[in-house]
């Protein structure tokens, strides 16, 4: 069995997979069937329309399809969420792996400088540099939550393979006279891989809510692409006259976020069919 | 008489002290240890918790660092090499760890376990791996079929057979047997010793047998060195040390095993108390403070005993007598 | 005379994909107030789930199958309520495991960890329970018991700690002591010291032992009669002697064959 299928087996992961299978779905499929979430085809009298129809979820104070907007946001908070999440984790595992096997000099300057970082919010560093910034490309936010988002998974691998580097089978592949990267390669990075799944699905969660907290702030996607923070951010004045407006993209990100949440759990109860 | 193939001359491996309760005084694992193995040859490293058995045969494989002494292996010293030399070396002198449990890689399957040797040092085209991976299954008695499976689906004995493969691989010269049966049932432990014979026999190995169990030892070792406190106690030919030691501790450690025979008189309780802590060895003789033997003085307490040749074997007792 | 313990057909299911695991499928076995019997069995066994379950500790999803049966001192151990089910632990039969370090609490001293074991069965005052705990530690042979009362499991050796918990064992006097490989774990000097103290602490207080082991050189000259376990069920019982001199089960005979022997000829003489 494959750890999605152990997933699938799981029930809050078979939930969370459904949901996110829909999610990516309507993202990629989405835009295809619904009108231009840019289109402002009626400023006049079509401003926050309840739900009718023709715009399934209503439309927004400029006229747009509130719908089309929530699909749009879900391939830029979802993909920014990824993008962030695997430049993190790509970050975090090599230093981690590095500080763990290297040890003494390496591995104390490695992780005070992470301990340095972690000592600093990390919405903070956001805001210091999204605030310094005229406007900001998406490829930016991807870099910045991603650089700010290494510094836990860094930990827990160099904890993981400070753990295994103790067990024989490390050992007997040295003695074998297998080098470094080999032994990286084959014996560690394998066997981090499944507390690394775990961490990487929690931290997309982490990440689209970061991400909406930034849109919302203004500070993260910039209007008019559609976000899902950047959506509630632009339909605060109207929440008591047209609350579908910031209803529609509340619900996607607490779907999201739950759904990524709820796989993450399956997969950190699962131990993949190996024994304790 | 030949050069021996492996030759350890007053090894030293200290550990920094420390810990939340005690801090400072190092840790002396081994304090000067010396032995020679020939080609061929079964030595058993006996001794209990703490006497730093496993901290020599980590160090005689370059796995941990030592503060004194050589280690020759084939006349080369181990510690002057870097590199490639070093793991060139390296592969004439291989080890098997006790736990099955955590000496194959749980996400390695057993074929390419026992054919990563292969892959390091480059000894046979990839094509041939597969043949080679099965004919080193089957000379350890498993069913080359298992080079598919995951370690997980193996039993203890069939893990130990596997790493005495993957060990067998790369062609040592000396295979340093870490405790390698003692998490074995005895059942299994008996075709794992037989096993170990035979491979022996067939390919000239030479046994470094670390171990606690000293009827274990009566069945494989040919010369036996016992250990205290990181040092050699005594040293001699296995039929001399089992039936007649001359040290005290060698006679309190063989009186302590009870024996598989309701007829036979109980084990006589020759020491009292527990071995010696490390980081806090007694002046002269460790085994002073628990020592049984009736001529034991102060002598013993002020000056360290040497080896010396007592009847056929070595023994570091100021006592020992050549008539038992 | 009846027996102190009797266990019949006992079975411990454990649920697997395509149906249940019988790790233990039909064990009975008897013990004579103040008799010694030996479980023997190799890894897989299942001898020390069956140790467990003379308490009710099988560890779940595991569960014991209607219809086996365990009566400790007269009283039906799967028919009780939880109150006396704590009660009958520790009073009627206590358990020492192999690990004591794992057994030991690491954030309370080694007697408080007895005195507490006094306190929850006998109704003293904190200091009479002191004094007892006191007592215990030196009647395990801890060397120096009121300077030890206040040491941490972590600071004491490993036969240090498995006197310790033969001391907890102790503290409420059971007719029935679980030994599941009491010295498996320790050195053999030191392992020759422990059961020396638990043939001693048994003949002073009468107290009947299940001695759960792989280790046949330690039955030997200990045990009354022996049990050898295969596959979760018992394939022979017999007084040791008569196991030894003639095992009838060819697994018994097997066993006996595969155990490493030592020369025996001027072994250990000063």
């Amino acid at each position: 069995m494959t750890a999605l299928q152990r997933t699938w087996a799981d029930r809050g992961g078979r939930g969370g997979l459904l949901v996110l299978a829909f999610l990516v779905l309507l993202a990629l499929l989405g835009p295809l069937a619904l009108p231009d979430p840019r289109a402002q085809p009626d400023l006049a009298t079509g401003t926050l329309r309840p739900p009718t129809a023709a715009h399934l979820l209503g439309t927004d104070h400029l006229s747009r399809d509130v719908l089309s907007r929530v699909v749009t946001g879900a391939r830029v908070s979802l993909s920014v969420a990824v993008g962030a999440v695997l430049l993190a984790v790509t970050l975090g595992a090599g230093v981690g792996v590095v500080a763990g096997y290297a040890g003494g000099w390496v591995d104390a300057a490695l992780m005070r400088t992470v301990d340095a970082a972690l000592a600093v919010p990390r919405i903070f560093l956001l805001l210091l540099v999204t605030a310094t910034m005229e406007r900001i490309p998406l490829g930016a936010l991807v870099l910045l939550l991603g650089v700010t988002g290494w510094f836990g998974t860094s930990r827990l691998v160099r904890s993981e393979v400070l753990r295994l580097r103790a067990l024989d089978f490390v050992r007997g592949a040295e003695a074998l006279g297998a080098g470094p990267g080999r032994i990286v390669r084959q014996h560690l990075l394998p066997n981090v891989l499944r507390p690394l799944t775990v961490a990487t699905t929690l931290a997309v969660g982490d990440v689209i809510l970061l991400e909406a907290g930034l849109s919302f702030l203004g500070l993260g996607v910039q209007p008019p692409m559609p976000s899902w923070g950047g959506m509630i951010y632009e339909a605060r004045p109207y929440l008591v006259d047209a609350p579908w407006t910031s209803l529609a993209p509340g619900v996607a990100i607490v779907l999201a976020v739950l759904a990524v949440n709820l796989v993450g759990e399956a997969l950190a109860a699962d131990r993949g069919g190996l024994p304790a | 008489m030949t050069a021996p193939l492996l030759e350890v001359q007053d090894l030293v491996v200290h550990y920094p002290g420390g810990g939340l309760f005690r801090r400072g005084a190092p840790v002396c694992a081994v304090n000067g240890v010396s032995f020679s193995v020939a080609r061929g040859e079964t030595l058993a490293l006996v001794g209990e918790s703490g006497s730093g058995k496993s901290s020599l045969a980590r160090t005689i494989l370059r796995l941990q660092a030592k503060q004194g002494g050589t280690v020759r292996f084939g006349g080369t010293d181990l510690f002057a090499l870097r590199g490639r030399a070093l793991r060139a070396e390296r592969r004439r002198l291989q080890i098997v760890f006790q736990d099955p449990a955590s000496s194959l890689n749980p996400r390695m399957r057993i074929g390419d376990a026992v054919a990563e040797g292969l892959a390091i040092h480059a000894l046979a085209p990839r094509a041939e791996w597969p043949a080679r991976v099965a004919a080193l299954l089957g000379e350890v008695g498993l069913d080359p079929a298992l080079a598919a499976r995951w370690p997980h689906e193996l039993s203890g004995g069939q893990k130990q057979r596997v790493a005495i493969a993957r060990a067998l691989a790369v062609e040592p010269a000396l295979v340093v047997l870490d405790e390698a049966v003692s998490a074995l049932d005895v059942s299994v432990q008996a075709q794992v010793l037989t096993l170990l014979t035979t491979l022996q026999q067939r390919r000239g190995l030479a046994y470094l047998f670390i171990a606690h169990d000293l009827a274990v030892v009566a069945q494989v070792a040919h010369r036996v060195a016992v250990l205290y406190a990181g040092r050699v106690v005594e040293e001699g030919p296995v039929g001399s040390i089992l039936t007649a030691p001359r040290h005290p501790y060698t006679q309190a450690l063989l009186a302590a095993v009870p024996a598989p025979d309701p007829s036979a008189p109980p084990p006589r309780l020759l020491l009292q108390g527990d071995p010696p802590d490390p980081s806090a060895l007694p002046p002269g003789c460790p085994l002073w403070p628990r020592c049984p033997h009736p001529a034991r003085d102060a002598h013993c307490q002020a000056e360290r005993p040497a080896l010396r040749p007592v009847g056929p074997t070595h023994a570091a007792c100021h006592h020992a007598g050549p008539a038992a | 005379m009846t027996a102190l313990l009797e266990v019949r057909d006992l079975r411990i299911a454990f649920p697997a994909p395509g149906g249940d695991r019988h790790p233990v499928d039909g064990v009975s076995l008897t013990v004579a107030p103040g008799e010694l019997l030996a479980l023997v069995g190799e890894s897989g066994s299942g001898k020390t789930l069956t140790g467990l379950a003379l308490l009710r500790l099988v560890p779940p999803p595991g569960r014991i199958e209607p219809g086996s049966s365990i009566r400790l001192d007269r009283t039906d151990v799967l028919a009780l309520a939880d109150e006396p089910l704590r009660q009958l632990r520790g009073r009627k039969a206590a358990m020492v495991f192999q690990d004591p370090l794992a057994s030991l609490n690491p954030v309370l001293t080694v007697g408080e960890q007895v005195s507490e074991t006094v306190r929850a069965h006998f109704p003293v005052t904190a200091r009479a329970a002191r004094q007892r705990a006191e007592a215990l530690l030196a009647e395990v042979g801890l060397p120096d018991p009121a300077r030890r009362y206040a040491a941490y499991p972590h600071q004491l050796s490993g036969g240090m700690r498995q006197r310790v918990m033969l001391a907890i064992a102790l503290a409420a006097e059971p007719a029935l002591l679980i030994a599941d490989e009491p010295t498996s774990a320790l050195d053999v000097t030191v392992q020759a010291q422990v059961l020396a103290l638990l043939d001693r602490l048994r003949a002073a207080h009468g107290m009947a032992v299940l001695l759960i082991t792989h280790d046949l050189g330690i039955v030997a000259s200990r045990a009354d009669r022996v049990a050898v376990m295969q596959a979760g069920r018992i394939v022979e019982t017999a007084p040791t002697a008569a196991l030894f001199r003639a095992p009838a089960h060819p697994y018994t005979q097997s066993l006996l064959a595969a155990i490493p022997r030592l020369p025996r000829a001027a072994g250990g003489a000063t």
